[in-house]
């Protein structure tokens, strides 16, 4: 396998600590930005190298960019979305703890890119060890010239802030995350106008996920071409899939984009735990349909995936084997989402509640056959009727399960109990 | 008496201010100031902090109700947040949970009456390849959590208190 980017922590140990990083070529492709190519320069060879958002939407970060106004007296804003929180998700923290200064490094090249003097790292308030990493390398980077004024003397300023959130996963949406920085309740905009005209302060703002601020430096340093020769070209580049629940291995795997699903389950994550055989697969976070075994030769990419009306997202595959209780891993999900609803909408606020309660009943052995179609009726009423997606990301996934596990759901209202005697995900009323 | 920050507090306040061209966008950084000094945000530490940042204390309440991480009331010592998402469910949170109910003699949601520890359940932390997993107070994680690990943690945290 080729030399990783994103967890290079795993071949380079300490390379969180500047001296380590400088020592491996750190900060290389961030003086061969501001020194040899202009502004212009790099958004081109970030939009050449087809850099697809990490943080679940897969558009073109090059693109993105390229809507700032041109002329602008405002200053324009770079915010860091660290405030990973989607189940089943966990490659920024390991970026942001193991390997803090690509991220750093990526930043500054991409303030570079878009003329931005000023940018925030927005990290999930859970993340303690997280932040205190990223003020422990900012102190290196201001110390050692790369953050600060006149970077590489060539009048370069760059100030970048850790804002720390507070338990609210709506954050992790873009206009959510603005509101929030700006200090106020997480309500998230309606759009347009997008961030890029009207975001942070007013003022044209670019978010950008950790993952993709990450693979910023190496196609600087290497170029657009290598990068896009990394998976398929639609949707190129390494990246980092995590796999949790039930396989022998769990953990975060960095490989090319585009990698069977299938592979990445039992190639490198071992495959299901004890030898079971799988139920289901959700493959980009809890936010998108629910994949069942004859579905995971699919490839791991935006396109590919959208091909069988799945989603990349995250790619955070949570693994369910045989045993899971299909009714009780949905109401987990649905419990999620109405917990983190902001409470904006009413399809959401109550869309969320009420799929949420429906699921308790039919779990407590009290549904009632019109249920199901209850819950599809209203996951469909929630979907694109609301300012932000939280409430697609909660119907998306509830109505996938009752489509490809409805019999297990019918099974719940008949028998009156869950119809596996004893299952990986445990009833909270144990039968 | 009325509340007011340490000098060093006062300090990394005035700091905080310098990063952002608005009073309001300090608030969230403010309160975890406040949440570290006093322990939680009382009605007169979000008067305080209102007053500080040019805020009504109506706004600065509403603000604070929205984050769950801001602590509205005291919590015990000890606040332990168990993960109950789906990928810690899968393997094992919810005998964590149990463990700790038992162990602790309380519920979910609920604090001793000694005031030392507090269990909570809370959605994905972002530690799923090593769950289950729990957050003690605002910072450090336990990950790959068993039954046995949980007690011993108690434990430790017992002599502690």
């Amino acid at each position: 396998m080729a030399e990783r980017v994103l967890l290079r922590h795993l071949d380079v140990p300490d390379i969180h600590k500047l001296d380590v990083y400088l020592a491996h070529g750190g900060y290389a492709a961030a003086r061969k930005a501001l020194t040899t190519l202009t502004p212009e320069q790099v958004t081109e060879q970030v939009k050449a190298s087809n850099l697809r958002g990490r943080g679940g939407a897969g558009f073109v970060a090059g693109m993105k960019w390229g809507f700032l106004p041109k002329d602008s007296p405002k200053p324009v804003y770079l915010c860091c979305n660290a405030d990973e929180s989607e189940p089943g998700t966990f490659k920024d923290r390991a970026i942001i703890e193991w390997n803090t200064h690509i991220l750093l490094e990526g930043i500054l090249i991409t303030a570079y890119a878009i003329k931005c003097h000023t940018a925030y790292i927005y990290i999930r308030g859970e993340f303690a060890f997280g932040a205190r990493r990223l003020h422990e390398a900012i102190a290196e980077a201001y110390k050692a010239g790369f953050l600060g004024k006149n970077i590489f003397g060539t009048g370069f300023d760059l100030d970048v802030y850790v804002h720390r959130g507070a338990g609210a996963y709506i954050c992790g949406e873009e206009t959510g995350l603005i509101e929030s920085l700006e200090g106020k309740r997480a309500y998230p905009r309606i759009k347009p106008p997008f961030p890029a005209t009207y975001g942070l302060f007013g003022c044209p703002t670019i978010v950008n996920n950790v993952e993709t601020l990450a693979c910023v430096p190496s196609i600087i340093a290497n170029g657009p071409e290598w990068f896009k020769s990394i998976g398929p070209e639609g949707s190129p580049g390494p990246k980092i899939y995590c796999v949790s629940g039930h396989v022998e291995k769990p953990g975060l795997y960095e490989l090319p984009m585009g990698m069977p699903l299938r592979t990445v389950i039992y190639d490198y994550a071992g495959g299901i735990r004890g030898g079971k055989k799988l139920k289901a697969v959700m493959p980009g976070g809890s936010s998108f349909p629910v994949l069942t075994p004859d579905e995971i030769d699919v490839h791991m990419d935006f396109d590919s995936m959208r091909k069988i009306n799945a989603f990349l997202g995250t790619a955070g595959i949570i693994v369910m084997d045989e045993d899971t209780c299909m009714v009780r891993a949905l109401e987990i999900i649905d419990r999620f989402y109405h917990h983190e609803s902001c409470g904006q909408c009413s399809p959401c606020r109550e869309g969320t509640g009420w799929l949420h309660k429906l699921l308790l009943r039919l779990e407590e052995g009290n549904g009632r056959p019109e249920d199901i179609d209850l819950m599809d009726r209203i996951a469909g009423n929630m979907m694109g009727n609301t300012v932000c997606v939280l409430a697609d990301a909660a119907a998306m996934p509830t109505q996938s399960f009752l489509s490809k596990f409805r019999d297990e759901f019918v099974a719940h209202v008949t028998l009156g109990r869950c119809p596996l005697k004893k299952n990986g995900t445990g009833h909270r009323q144990a039968a | 008496m009325a509340v007011q920050f340490s000098q060093e507090t006062y300090r990394q306040f005035e700091e905080v201010l310098t990063h952002y061209p608005t009073k309001r966008a300090a608030l969230l950084p403010t309160f975890w100031l406040a949440q570290e000094e006093f322990g939680y945000l009382s009605p007169e530490v979000m008067e305080y902090i209102a007053q500080l940042l040019d805020l009504s204390p109506a706004y600065v309440a509403a603000v604070a109700s929205f984050y769950t991480m801001f602590d509205k009331e005291p919590k015990g010592k000890f606040h332990l947040q168990v993960c109950t998402n789906l990928s810690c469910t899968l393997v094992g949170a919810q005998q964590i949970v149990e463990c700790l109910e038992q162990k602790l003699g309380i519920k979910l949601g609920e604090t001793t009456p000694d005031g030392k520890f507090s269990l909570s359940e809370v959605e994905c932390l972002g530690s799923c390849g090593t769950a289950p997993v729990l957050q003690l107070n605002t910072g450090d994680y336990y990950e790959n959590l068993t039954p046995e690990r949980v007690t011993q943690l108690v434990e430790e945290l017992a002599k502690q208190a």
